[in-house]
């Protein structure tokens, strides 16, 4: 059910002006309860411009927030093309005919999504300060893309999996009946075709992996709101540094699911004929369309 | 191995895991809550509940918890004197429940959405025939079918919610799991992979059995079409 | 980039190597003649203000004063001198793999840290104590029962309070001091609590001055030394000892403390600063 005006009829006259006096209600409650944060706050100094001011400066950009934005992409960057590789490896892997490795990437892939990012990147970072084999100023960069990388892959591990399932049987069957041994089919017919079916959701998924690297700021990896909390230091602005940086992710990861909307109409006259990968709707994770159905 | 053991007798683990449970618990239950009425208000036929919906999801959906849940505690208690329980510590575990309330909201309400979309047409339009306004028919006829449509998702954004109030730390909670593994490790480095194995299969505990239960659930209440 | 690393780690190694072998040959006060192109690379914290603080392109703070001090003495002028971020739990491992040559870190000098680095120093005793908001009655963690106080990170300085002075403290663990601090001012808590000149240097940034004071009852002795690597390595404990000494008898040590707690009502423990350096190992 896509139109959501067939829930309700076509107002009249008076169904117009009840929805407009609503409508007016509705912006007023908004606007009492932005006043009350509002003006609470002010009464607390937090809009005098010296909490304000350090934003019009080139400095506060030149030296926290880009090279923390800049941290940020980069461990997110990491992190999306090396869960794509372990996605892919133990979504493959766990497709295998052959049990004991669809068994252990299936426990691999079970395990990682069941722990909370945040106790991985605790734990890797503790880890990585003891190895000796790890730069120790990249010790936190690490970290961060690890614990991305092990959560996030296997959500991509089981979006291939599911992928590849949601495929009509027809595609494995005809593949297999031309003459294609079960991996040269999935290769060359069943992989590209849900490759392009969850691009949408490999997509949301980034928004995942961006937010989620805020996590960083815990074991301090100096990427944006570990940057915020450090001019905040010095300035004594926490909560305008904390609004900034989350207008910063808002913008991006605005950005980025807009791109995934797109790119899911596009690809929808195509894919959805095959099978059907709901938009993302959960912070961690995307539905399995085989569960689905 | 025996230093190990004796690390329990030490520190509560089991009450650190009790603590994100509770957390969980109430969060689930209030963010189910604000979502079905943040979905019913994108799908209302009164524009500015609409747009307001849609904002709410927008904002939330893609601000890093983490900052959320700074804002719970500091914003909302330390500068707007917001204070949701006399006594101190239940004080914070409440405003962590908000700030996850606030958060997964979002996603509840998109859950739920998306089970809307599982709805045939028919359905409301045979609501309108017989009548039903608006409100009687969300009630009667859509909800509970996109609710029984929805009920992957939701499972899928309950396991996100359970795991991320390992965050409430930054919320002034103390005691919960991330916290209690951070200060073990600290003290214990020699253990620290065990420890760290120890947290995880808890939450693999907790979280695998919701997995398949909603799973489980899903299939069993699918209306068939 | 592996490579590279490896490399840079491979050169450092070498440089190490023989420069120590060199300060073999020539004796004591090797590092004033060799150090001439050399970089000194010193691990600070970068978050700390008034003490370690990485302020837009420039490094501020106590032990960067001490270090630029006592690195100048070794023969590197300020801009042979690399500082690099030294987070605590990364600090001793950073000595071990010779990513730097000391560290002036708020590092206290401890037994357990000593059986894998060594330390010089020395040059500071600090103390656990409060910040309290300039008109607050609070005069030591005694008068905490019942109001709430806010640390960072793990809370062994919170919970001692706790245990030994007031039991019905209400603890607050924050993120970062700025939440701390932030909270402080909205009036929701009582007291901050770290070593003194953390808390100090806190206080003496432009955004918090004048508003917060340190009470100056220290209840613990944190006595920050300069880490160095076992093997010697780049420097000599017994080059820095000298340096902080001629440091604190030139008075540029107490100016140092002055110049980063400035506008704040704040006094270092004059019974064990400044304090004596111990014997080199």
């Amino acid at each position: 059910m896509s139109a959501q005006n067939v829930l309700f009829d076509a107002p009249g006259p008076r169904a117009r002006r009840n929805i407009m006096i609503a409508n007016i209600l509705g912006v007023l409650l908004v606007l009492v309860l932005l006043w009350l944060a509002v003006s609470g706050l002010a009464e607390k100094g937090q809009f005098e411009s010296a909490m304000w001011s350090p934003f019009l400066e080139w400095g506060t950009w030149q030296y926290y927030l880009l090279p923390g934005l800049l941290s940020t992409l980069k461990a997110a960057a990491v992190a999306v093309v090396a869960s794509i590789a372990f996605g892919l490896l133990f979504g493959i892997g766990r497709l295998s005919p052959f049990k004991p490795i669809s068994w252990v990437c299936g426990i691999v892939v079970e395990f990682f999504r069941a722990v909370p990012v945040l106790l991985m990147m605790v734990f890797f970072y503790q880890f990585l300060s003891k190895s000796t084999s790890v730069d120790p100023a990249q010790v936190p960069f690490w970290a961060v893309v690890i614990a991305l990388t092990l959560y996030n892959g296997s959500v991509i591990a089981e979006l291939v999996r599911s992928g590849v399932f949601g495929l009509p049987k027809g595609q494995r069957e005809a593949g297999l009946a031309i003459g294609l041994t079960p991996g040269q089919s999935l290769r060359s017919i069943e992989m590209p075709q849900a490759l392009v079916a969850m691009l949408p959701a490999l997509l949301s998924q980034f928004v995942v992996i961006l937010k989620d690297s805020a996590l960083g700021t815990f074991i301090g990896y100096t990427e944006l709101l570990e940057y915020a909390r450090r001019l905040a230091s010095g300035e004594g602005n926490i909560l305008p540094a904390l609004l900034v940086t989350a207008a910063i992710f808002i913008v991006l990861n605005f950005l980025l699911t807009f791109a995934a909307q797109r790119l899911s109409r596009r690809l929808g006259a195509r894919a959805g004929k095959l099978l059907k990968i709901e938009d993302s709707i959960e912070p961690e994770g995307i539905e399995a369309p085989a569960a689905a159905k | 191995m025996e230093g190990f053991t004796a690390l329990f007798e030490q520190y509560d683990v089991v009450g650190a895991f009790w603590v994100n449970i509770q957390l969980a618990f109430w969060a689930a239950l209030w963010s189910l809550i604000l979502g079905t009425v943040l979905a019913v208000m994108r799908i209302s036929p009164i524009p500015s509940l609409q747009w307001f919906g849609a904002a709410y999801v927008n904002i939330f959906r893609n601000t890093p918890l983490t900052i959320i849940m700074v804002f719970g505690s500091l914003a909302l208690w330390s500068q707007l004197n917001v204070s949701l329980s006399p006594d101190f510590t239940t004080n914070f575990f409440r405003l962590a429940v908000l700030s996850l309330t606030v958060y997964h909201a979002a996603f509840f309400c998109e859950a739920i959405r998306s089970g809307v979309n599982t709805v045939p047409l028919g359905q409301a339009e045979a609501a309108r025939a017989i009548g039903l306004g608006f409100l009687p028919a969300a009630r009667i006829i859509i909800m509970p079918q996109a609710f029984r449509g929805a009920v992957a998702p939701m499972g899928n954004v309950l396991i996100a919610l359970v795991k991320n109030t390992t965050v409430a730390a930054t919320a002034g909670v103390a005691a919960e799991t991330s916290s209690t593994m951070k200060t073990m490790i600290e003290f214990y480095p020699n253990y620290m992979t065990q420890i760290f194995l120890t947290f995880a299969l808890g939450y693999v505990i907790i979280v695998i059995p919701i997995g398949l239960l909603t799973t489980w659930a899903s299939k069993k209440l699918a209306v068939a079409r | 980039m592996r490579k590279t690393r490896y490399a840079a780690v491979a050169i450092a190694a070498a440089a190490a190597l023989t420069l120590s072998a060199c300060g073999g040959d020539s004796g004591s006060d090797s590092g004033s003649t060799e150090g001439s192109g050399e970089k000194i690379r010193i691990g600070i914290k970068f978050d700390q203000p008034g003490v370690g603080f990485k302020d837009g392109n420039e490094y501020t703070g106590f032990d960067v004063d001490v270090a630029k001090y006592v690195a100048n003495e070794l023969g590197y002028p300020e801009d042979q001198i690399e500082f690099i971020s030294t987070p605590s739990p990364q600090r001793e491992n950073m000595l071990e793999n010779d990513q730097v040559d000391m560290i002036l870190a708020s590092y206290s000098i401890t037994d357990t840290r000593k059986e894998k680095i060594a330390f010089a120093g020395p040059y500071f005793v600090a103390g656990q104590d409060l910040l309290i908001p300039n008109d607050s009655d609070i005069s030591g963690p005694d008068d905490l029962d019942g109001k709430t106080l806010c640390s960072v990170g793990s809370s062994t300085s919170a919970q001692k309070i706790k245990d030994n002075y007031a039991a019905g403290v209400n603890l607050l663990e924050q993120p970062s001091y700025a939440e701390c601090v932030t909270a402080m001012q909205g009036g929701s808590i009582d007291a901050v609590t770290t070593d003194d000149i953390i808390l100090a240097g806190l206080a003496s940034t432009d955004a918090n001055k004048g508003k917060f004071k340190v009470i100056g009852n220290t209840f613990s002795e944190e006595r920050y030394g300069v880490g160095l690597p076992k093997e010697a390595g780049l420097v000599k404990c017994e080059d820095i000892n000298t340096a902080i000494t001629k440091m604190v008898e030139e008075g540029a040590w107490e100016e140092a403390i002055k110049k980063n707690t400035e506008g704040v009502d704040y006094t270092f423990n004059a019974e064990l600063n400044p304090p004596e350096t111990d014997a080199c190992a």
